[in-house]
C-alpha cells in the first residue's frame, strides 16, 4: 500500500517572526525551520500503517524553495521511503487552492491508496489544503482524525474524527484523505540509523512543467502583514488573597463588565 | 441590488442553530447592507430553530433537509451547496470556526475555484472588495487577505463578532430548493459521545477557566471546575497539563489545541508559553494567577494576581458566588 | 577551513536536543534528587542509536562519526549530565575498545548488544591505590588452564551496577609492571564477581558509580581483549576517545548552566531593570559565552582529528582540560547570577554546579591532562 504524506516546512514556534520589507511576507533570515508539527503526526501514522501491514511505501511531498529539502530529509530520517520536492518559483506565492492543485497533480502521478496530511500548518494556520485536495481528486475526506485502522485487504479505512462533543467513526473506501489531529499518535524521533540512511534515499525534484499545472494567480492573497496592536498594560492586584480576590471580582464586574 | 451574503448554519444536531450563528449573521448583514441569508443543510430543522435564524437576521433561509446530510460529509455537502451557489450567485459565504465548517468551506471553495480564508477575526469592505483579518504565525502577526473574485468564502472565529439584538417574532422566509443529495462514500460506523462535563464547550464558551503545570496534578482540576461551574465557564488546559496526561487533548488551548477568543479568560498556574498564547491571545479580557511574578502571561494579562492558585481559586470562587448570589 | 556541521550532523544535533528537552529535562531534577538511574530514558537512547554511535551498523552501532558523537553528548549533557556520562562510558570506554580490539566472536557477544543499547557496559580501571596512577594495578588474573582466576577490587566504576558486562583491567604478570596488564571482558553474574556498594555522590547522582569485588572469579581466556599485556595500551587508547566524550559533556554542562543564567538575567529585575542590564552581570555572561565557544571548538577539533584518522590524543586532552575548567567556572558564575535562588534546589542551576565538578576529576584529572599535554609539547610522549 502506497501512502502519500504532504508536509510543509514552517518557522519553529519559538522563532521570532518579523514582517518583511514588502509587508506581504515575513523576513526569512535567521529563522529556524521545522516540519509543521501536525505533519509529523501524519508521517508517523503513515509509518505505523506501513509497519503494521508489513508492506507498503511512504512517500513525502513538499512545495517550496531549496531549504524545504531539510524538511523532506527529516521525514526520510523518520522512516519515509522517498520524497518529492516541487521546487518551482512559479509557486512561490501559491495560496491553498494552487497548493492543492499541485499536490493533486503529484497524487495523480503517484496513485497512492491513502493521503494523510496534518490538520493545518502552523504558519498560516489555514488548514484548507487537505479538504481542497480531496475535492479536486473527488475523494472522501476525514478531518481531525484521532484514530485510524485499515482493513486487512487494504480496501477500506475506519477512522474517527474529532467533533465538538465526541468522536465520529466512519468507514471509507480507499483512496481517501485523512487529516492528522494531535492525539492520533506520538511521533517518533528519527534514529541515528534513520538519519544516516536518509541521504541515500531519493528526493525527486519536480517543476510546474513536469506536473502539467499552470501557475495561476492566487485566489486569496495577502494584502498586508501587521504586528499585533499592543495590549493596554495590565494591572497586578496586590494585597492578601481575600482582598485581591475581592478586588479582582469587583474590577471584572465594574471596570471590565465581563461578568 | 448586490447579491446576498450567505451564512452556513452550524447546528446542535438536534434542529437548532448554535448561537455563534447570531454573530455570523450579524456580520453578514452589516457587510451586505442587510442582505444576510442562511443556508442550512441538515437532517432536521425545528420550527423554533428556523425562527431563531430569522430573529438573528437571516432575511431568507435556504433549507435543505435530508437524512443524507447528517452527519456532515464533505463529499456530500459540497456538490449540494455548489449547485445552489451556481443558481443564486451569493457574494460571500461565511461560516463559523468549527471543525466541520473549516473543512466544508475549504472544500466548497476548491469546488468553486475561489479563495478561502479560515479563522477570520475581522472583516471590512474596501470599496468593492472584502478584506479579512486573520492571525498567522501562532498569533504573532495579523494578515489582511483579499479574494480575487466572489464568492468570498471564510470561517469566522466565535466570540469575536458582535451579534445584533434579535428581532423577536420575525417570521422566517424559508426557501426549500430542489436538490439532489448524492450518496457519498463515507459511512458512519459509530459515534462516541464525550462524558458531558455540564460546562460549556471550549471553543464557543464566553468564559474560560484554564489550568497549567501549576495545578500540580490531575486531581486538582476539580477546584477549577468548581469555579467554572459558578460563573458558567468552560475549563481548558495548557499543553504542559495535557502532555502530562492530566487532561484529555480536547481541552488543550494553544497551537496544537483549540484556539479560543472568549470574553474572559482566567489562567491559573500557566506560565504563558508561546504555544499557549497562540490559542488565547485574542481573548478580550485576560486574567492570570501565577506564583511567579516573572511568568510571561502577565505581559498580556489585563489583571494579574501573584500568588498561590490553591489559595486564590477558592477565594475567587467565594467572591463570585457572593456576586452572583449563588 | 570550514567550521560548520554537515546537514547530517545538524540533524543528529536536532534529534538529540529534542529528545533531551522533551524526555530527559523534565525528569532530570527528580532522578538527581532520588539518585535514581534513568532506565527508561537510557533504554530509549539505545533504541535511537545514541549508545553505540561510532560503531559500524554491522556491529549494532550507528556508524556515525566522532563529531556527531561530540555534538550529541553535548546536547544530552545540556539537559542532564548523568545521562551524558552513561552515554559517554558505553560509547567510548566500552564499545570502542571492544570494536577496535575484539575478535569476531567477542564482537558478537560483547559489541552487538551493547552498541545497540540493549545492554550497557562499563570500564573498570581505578582501584583504591590506583587512580591517576593507573599503572599501579593490584587486581590479579592468574591463568588456570583455559581460565583466569581474578581477585581484587575496582572503585568508582561508572554504570557499574546497571552494566551487563565490564571491561576489567588486571595484572596477568606483575613482574612486567604496566606491560603486564591485560583487559578482560567479564559478565555480570559470573561467580565471584560482586558489586558490594554504590557510591552516594555530590553530582551525577542519577548515574551509578559502583565498587566491584572479584573473589576467585573464573573468566574464560577467550574473554581477554587482545594479547596478554596489551591492557594498559587498550585503556589509554580508550581514554583518549573518552576524553572527547567527557569534554563534550563538560561543554554541555557549561552551555546548559549558561542558558539558565541568561534566561534568569533577562527576567530577574533589580534596581528597576533586568539584571542582564547591569555591567557586572553582562561581563560574566560574556566571559561564559566566550569560554563555552572556545571549549566547544577545541572539542570538535579533537573529534574532527579522530575522524580524519590523525593523532588526536593531545588535542583531546586539551579539550577535556579546557572544557572541564570551563564547566566549573561557568556553572559557578551561573549560580552567582542567580544569587540566592541559585543555591536552592527549586532552581535547576545548582545541579549543573554539582555535576560540573566531576569533569575536572574523572577520566584523568585536570592535572593529569596538563601532564599529558606537557609531555606532548616537550616531545616526551
Amino acid at each position: 500500500m502506497k501512502i502519500l504524506v504532504p508536509v510543509k516546512q514552517v518557522p519553529d514556534t519559538a522563532t521570532q517572526v518579523k514582517v518583511g520589507q514588502d509587508a506581504r511576507q515575513i523576513e526569512t533570515g535567521g529563522i529556524t525551520w521545522i516540519i509543521s508539527p501536525y505533519d509529523e503526526f501524519a508521517v508517523e501514522e503513515a509509518l505505523r500503517i506501513k509497519e503494521k501491514r508489513g508492506e507498503g511505501e511512504v512517500v513525502v511531498v513538499s512545495l517550496g524553495p531549496d531549504r524545504v529539502k531539510e524538511a523532506l530529509r527529516s521525514a526520510l530520517a523518520m522512516g519515509a521511503d522517498r520524497a518529492i520536492h516541487v521546487n518551482d518559483p512559479a509557486f512561490n506565492e501559491a495560496d491553498t487552492l494552487l497548493t492543492a492543485r499541485v499536490l493533486a497533480a503529484v497524487i495523480k502521478q503517484e496513485a497512492p491508496a491513502l493521503v494523510i496530511v496534518g490538520r493545518q500548518a502552523i504558519d498560516d494556520d489555514m488548514g484548507a489544503v487537505p479538504a481542497q485536495l480531496a475535492e479536486l481528486l473527488g475523494w472522501p475526506s476525514l478531518y481531525w482524525v484521532m484514530e485510524a485502522a485499515i482493513d486487512a485487504g487494504g480496501r477500506t479505512i475506519r477512522a474517527g474524527r474529532q467533533v465538538e462533543g465526541g468522536l465520529e467513526v466512519f468507514e471509507a473506501p480507499l483512496p481517501c484523505v485523512l487529516t492528522a489531529q494531535k492525539g492520533l499518535n506520538e511521533p517518533r524521533y528519527p534514529t541515528l540509523k534513520g538519519i544516516m540512511g536518509a541521504k541515500k534515499k531519493e528526493i525527486k525534484d519536480l517543476r510546474a512543467d513536469d506536473l502539467g499545472v499552470a501557475p495561476e494567480s492566487a485566489q486569496l492573497s495577502i494584502v498586508r502583514l501587521e504586528t499585533l496592536p499592543p495590549r493596554p498594560p495590565g494591572r497586578i492586584i496586590g494585597g492578601d488573597v481575600r482582598e485581591a480576590a475581592h478586588e479582582l471580582v469587583r474590577a471584572l464586574r465594574e471596570e471590565a463588565k465581563a461578568i | 441590488m448586490p447579491n446576498a451574503f450567505w451564512c452556513v448554519v452550524e447546528d446542535d444536531r438536534a434542529g437548532h442553530p448554535k448561537k455563534v450563528m447570531a454573530e455570523v449573521l450579524a456580520e453578514a448583514a452589516r457587510l451586505s447592507g442587510g442582505r444576510a441569508e442562511a443556508v442550512w443543510l441538515t437532517d432536521r430543522a425545528e420550527p423554533d430553530g428556523l425562527r431563531r435564524l430569522a430573529e438573528w437576521g437571516a432575511g431568507k433561509i435556504w433549507l435543505v433537509e435530508h437524512p443524507g446530510l447528517a452527519p456532515y460529509r464533505g463529499e456530500v455537502w459540497a456538490p449540494v451547496v455548489a449547485g445552489l451557489v451556481a443558481a443564486q450567485a451569493p457574494r460571500a459565504i461565511l461560516g463559523a470556526v468549527t471543525s466541520r465548517q473549516r473543512e466544508f468551506l475549504a472544500r466548497l471553495a476548491a469546488r468553486l475555484g475561489v479563495g478561502f480564508a479560515a479563522d477570520v477575526v475581522g472583516l471590512a469592505m474596501d470599496g468593492d472588495r472584502l478584506v479579512a483579518t486573520r492571525p498567522v504565525y501562532a498569533g504573532k502577526l495579523l494578515a489582511r487577505v483579499a479574494w480575487a473574485r466572489p464568492p468570498w468564502i471564510a470561517t469566522l472565529r466565535p466570540n469575536v463578532f458582535k451579534p445584533a439584538d434579535p428581532v423577536a417574532g420575525r417570521e422566517p422566509q424559508i426557501e426549500r430548493p430542489t436538490v439532489t443529495v448524492p450518496d457519498g462514500a463515507l459511512r458512519l460506523a459509530e459515534r462516541r459521545e464525550e462524558v458531558s462535563t455540564g460546562l460549556p464547550e471550549l471553543s464557543e464558551a464566553e468564559l474560560v477557566v484554564s489550568g497549567g503545570r501549576g495545578l500540580k496534578g490531575p486531581e486538582n482540576f476539580v477546584i477549577l471546575e468548581r469555579l467554572a461551574a459558578v460563573i458558567g465557564a468552560a475549563v481548558g488546559a495548557s499543553r504542559a497539563a495535557v502532555d502530562a496526561g492530566w487532561r484529555p487533548h480536547r481541552f488543550q488551548i494553544g497551537q496544537t489545541g483549540r484556539t479560543i477568543s472568549p470574553k474572559l479568560y482566567l489562567g491559573f498556574g500557566i506560565s504563558g508559553a508561546i504555544q499557549h498564547l497562540a490559542g488565547m491571545r485574542t481573548s478580550k479580557l485576560i486574567v492570570a494567577v501565577n506564583k511567579d511574578p516573572e511568568a510571561p502571561i502577565f505581559k498580556i494579562a489585563d489583571y494579574g494576581i501573584v500568588g498561590d492558585l490553591f489559595e486564590v481559586v477558592p477565594a475567587l470562587t467565594e467572591e463570585f458566588k457572593k456576586l452572583l448570589g449563588k | 577551513m570550514r567550521v560548520e556541521l554537515t546537514e547530517e550532523q545538524e540533524m543528529i544535533r536536532a534529534m538529540a536536543r529534542e529528545f533531551a528537552d522533551k524526555e530527559i529535562r523534565p525528569i532530570a531534577a527528580d532522578i538527581d534528587r532520588g539518585a535514581r538511574f534513568p532506565q527508561e530514558t537510557v533504554r530509549r537512547m539505545g533504541a535511537l542509536g545514541l549508545l553505540g554511535m561510532t560503531i559500524p551498523p554491522v556491529w549494532g552501532g550507528s556508524g556515525a562519526d566522532a563529531v556527531s558523537y561530540a555534538v550529541a553528548v553535548e546536547e544530552i549533557a545540556k539537559a542532564c549530565a548523568s545521562h551524558a556520562v552513561v552515554m559517554s562510558v558505553n560509547n567510548s570506554l566500552f564499545c570502542e575498545p571492544v570494536h577496535k580490539h575484539g575478535t569476531e566472536e567477542q564482537k558478537k557477544r560483547f559489541l552487538v548488544p551493547f552498541a545497540s543499547g540493549a545492554r550497557i557496559g562499563c570500564f573498570a580501571l581505578t582501584e583504591p591505590q590506583a587512580g591517576s596512577d593507573a599503572t599501579n594495578q593490584a587486581t590479579l588474573a592468574v591463568r588456570d588452564g583455559d581460565h583466569y582466576v581474578v581477585n581484587g577490587r575496582k572503585l568508582f566504576v561508572t554504570n557499574g551496577r546497571e552494566a551487563a558486562a565490564a571491561l576489567v583491567f588486571c595484572q596477568t604478570d606483575r613482574a612486567l609492571g604496566h606491560h603486564g596488564i591485560s583487559a578482560l571482558l567479564i559478565e555480570k553474574g559470573t561467580p565471584g564477581f560482586g558489586v558490594p556498594r554504590v557510591e552516594d555522590k555530590l553530582g551525577l547522582r542519577a548515574s551509578d558509580t559502583a565498587e566491584f569485588v572479584f573473589e576467585d572469579c573464573r573468566v574464560p581466556v577467550g574473554n581477554r581483549l587482545a594479547g596478554e599485556g596489551m591492557g594498559f595500551k587498550i585503556a589509554m587508547g580508550a581514554l583518549d576517545g573518552g576524553r572527547i566524550g567527557i569534554a563534550a559533556q563538560a561543554v554541555g554542562i557549561a552551555a546548559g548552566a549558561w542558558e539558565l543564567a541568561l534566561a534568569y538575567a533577562r527576567e530577574r529585575k533589580s534596581f528597576g531593570v533586568p539584571i542582564g542590564q547591569h555591567q557586572m552581570v553582562q561581563w560574566m555572561l560574556a566571559d561564559m559565552a566566550t569560554a563555552i565557544d572556545a571549549a566547544r571548538l577545541l572539542t570538535l577539533k579533537a573529534a574532527w582529528l579522530k575522524d580524519a584518522g590523525q593523532p588526536f590524543g593531545t588535542v583531546a586532552a586539551m579539550a577535556k582540560l579546557f572544557a572541564a575548567e570551563t564547566a566549573m567556572k561557568v556553572a559557578t558564575d551561573a549560580v552567582q547570577v542567580h544569587g540566592g535562588y541559585g543555591y536552592i534546589t527549586d532552581y535547576p542551576v545548582e545541579r549543573y554546579f554539582r555535576d560540573a565538578k566531576i569533569t575536572q576529576i574523572y577520566e584523568g584529572t585536570s592535572q593529569i591532562q596538563k601532564l599529558v599535554i606537557a609531555r606532548a609539547v616537550l616531545g616526551e610522549a
